[in-house]
């Protein structure tokens, strides 16, 4: 289900390391919770966001959510496919409905990240 | 049969139709393009041209294929859809208060004046803060007013702070209210019992904090308990309480915000003082706040002379300046009052009595049926939510949309955000124990029809002239306006 090369939050957002970068988006969970994805609010290219920080939001026909940076980073590229069609996110949040891809400042941070085992673990406690 | 569409006003156009014949002309005609060239809108080159019987029958359909309070059970929470007595239209429409004009002279608006002033002394004494503006248009323009208040205050003290603490069950409209006002909004969790997660917020107030702002009942209908600890925490470090005071009517004529330690509040007359809200609106959102704030409050304010008179006075050199052109939504004002006079003090307390003894009796008769995340005692609303449907399949919104088929309005689904597929149920004063009853039959049939048969449910409403519209396509790919070429034949 989740990418086992992939790292995770706790706040349902995913990383996927690629030597220097990183590509950031967000787990099927966070949305089959939020439901139909209809806008994808990035930010800018070359835009620096520390862990933590919110970088973006994810509007549904249900609610408005806010998406936050696993790692430190400086943003590289956005998914401008979105734009057109948000569903993407829906359809493959692991892969073509990415968000953003930056280039990764402190690689240890990843670190603090869970696996995918350990997400799917999470995820389960949380909806109980 | 194919389903009768009613199409647009624009499609019912046929060029040289007219809804009214007007005489002939008998002065010289004029050139809008060549007289008033910046005034005129090149985009609208079509305008409906259509008789007076369509546009009356347009209307009349779109109108009786709505839901409104009119129709019946409203139960939206945190909305306080309460019917409207039609007394306040009485009222609202007497001629010396519809005709007044703005520009006239105090001296022959006295009434107006007095009845403003004696509105403003009333929702002092409800709120139990002593100064109070009437300009606000609604909830969230009173919020943003408060908010520049407090701003107003700290800048005149020379103190640049710079954040806002809201809880994560808040209204939407408090976070983007303090950001409209400049401040970064640091959101406080909420605890096991549902209210502000006090501990944390300890940690969170600092000399950068300008103020919190909270609603009690907070939005899952739980009382802040906390709440004087809250005041005197922010007080001890400079900052201000803020009261979101969209549940008012949870309190009105029991307990006074003022003596929470509340500094300034925002009413919606729309909600608790029973003025028709949006559509059949204008609202207003009156502020009641503290001495302390009040140099600040939008002008100009009315007040009484010695000799007993009312007048505006303009100069308030500390005031915000103006939030709304003249005075408010006056015919709003009106309509509060007489709802104030209509009831008087006793009437005021029943009216609340009956609101959190409606929410409970639902909440008893729903509790079997429905889970309820949050189980502290709740006042005038409740939010259960979809955990024992999801089983069988049937989320909040099948649930929301199969109610439509039972005659009355869905709650508010999916808010606040701390419960997973909220369902938030406010009955409000206005229905009678029998109209209770025939909702939670309706919704206990919806919860056992989850069950037994849930392909039905996730397929309402079925009596509606609109059953599911594609919301998703809708919010995707929105079409804002029609354009001629869009027109169908």
């Amino acid at each position: 289900m989740y990418p086992s090369e992939y790292r995770y939050t706790k706040d349902h957002e995913w990383v996927k390391v690629e030597g220097d970068f990183a590509m950031i988006g967000i787990t099927d969970h966070a949305q089959h919770q939020l439901g139909d994805i209809v806008f994808v609010e990035l930010p800018e290219d070359g835009s620096t966001f520390s862990a933590g920080d919110e970088f973006g939001t994810v509007e549904s026909v249900k609610a408005v959510a806010e998406v936050y940076m696993p790692i430190t980073g400086e943003v590289t590229e956005i998914n401008e496919d979105l734009e057109e069609r948000p569903e993407l996110v829906n359809e493959r949040p692991h892969d073509d409905g990415w968000l953003i891809r930056v280039r990764i400042t402190d690689p240890s941070e990843l670190d603090e990240l869970m696996d995918a085992e350990a997400y799917e673990s999470f995820v389960e406690e949380e909806s109980k | 049969m194919k389903p009768f569409r009613e199409f647009l006003i624009f499609e019912r156009s046929r060029p040289g139709k007219i809804g009214c014949p007007l005489p002939e002309l008998d002065v010289p005609e004029i050139d809008l393009t060549e007289s008033l060239p910046e005034m005129v809108r090149d985009e609208l080159d079509v305008f409906p041209e259509v008789s007076e019987v369509e546009v009356v029958r347009h209307f009349t359909r779109l109108s009786q294929w709505n839901f409104g309070i009119d129709q019946g059970m409203y139960p939206l929470g945190s909305c306080t859809m309460k019917h409207n007595p039609r007394i306040n239209e009485a009222m609202a429409a007497l001629p010396g208060l519809a005709g007044a004009h703005p520009l006239a002279r105090p001296r022959h608006i006295q009434g107006c004046l007095a009845l403003i002033h004696e509105l403003q002394t009333y929702l002092s004494d409800i709120t139990g803060l002593p100064h109070c503006s009437t300009q606000p248009a609604a909830g969230a323009h009173g919020e943003f007013t408060g908010i520049l208040l407090i701003k107003a205050l700290l800048d005149h003290k020379g103190e640049k702070r710079t954040t806002v603490i809201v809880p994560d069950s808040a209204h939407g409209t408090n976070p983007a209210t303090a950001s409209l006002c400049g401040f970064d909004v640091k959101e406080v969790p909420s605890d096991e019992r549902g209210c502000v997660d006090v501990a944390k917020l300890a940690q969170m107030i600092d000399d950068q904090t300008a103020g919190m702002m909270i609603t009690n009942p907070n939005t899952l209908g739980i009382f802040e308990t906390h709440i004087r600890e809250i005041a005197d925490m922010l007080h001890a470090k400079g900052a201000y309480l803020y009261m979101d005071g969209a549940n008012m009517n949870a309190l009105v004529g029991k307990t006074k915000p003022g003596d929470m330690g509340v500094d300034v509040l925002h009413l919606n007359l729309h909600k608790t003082f029973s003025t028709p809200h949006g559509g059949g609106g204008p609202g207003a959102g009156p502020i009641c706040c503290t001495a302390e704030l009040a140099p600040f409050l939008p002008k100009p304010w009315v007040t009484q002379l010695e000799d007993g008179s009312y007048t505006w006075q303009h100069d308030c050199p500390d005031s915000m300046g103006k939030v709304h052109g003249w005075y408010g939504q006056f015919g709003v004002l009106v309509r509060a009052l007489t709802w104030i006079l209509t009831l008087g003090r006793e009437g005021l307390v029943r009216h609340t009595e009956h609101a959190v003894l409606n929410n409970n009796y639902l909440r008893k008769m729903l509790e079997p049926h429905y889970e309820i995340p949050f189980k502290a005692p709740t006042l005038h609303e409740t939010v259960f939510n979809d955990k024992r449907q999801q089983i069988h399949g049937v989320s909040t919104m099948d649930i929301a949309k199969s109610l439509l088929d039972y005659g009355f309005h869905p709650p508010t689904v999916y808010f606040p955000l701390v419960v997973h597929g909220a369902l938030m149920v406010e009955p409000t004063e206005t229905e009678s124990r029998g109209e209770l009853n025939r909702f939670a039959r309706a919704l206990i049939d919806i919860a056992e029809r989850s069950a037994s048969d849930p392909e039905s449910v996730r397929n309402g409403p079925l009596t509606t002239q609109i059953q599911r519209a594609d919301e998703t396509t809708a919010a995707r790919y929105p079409v804002l306006r029609w354009l001629p070429e869009q027109k169908e034949s």
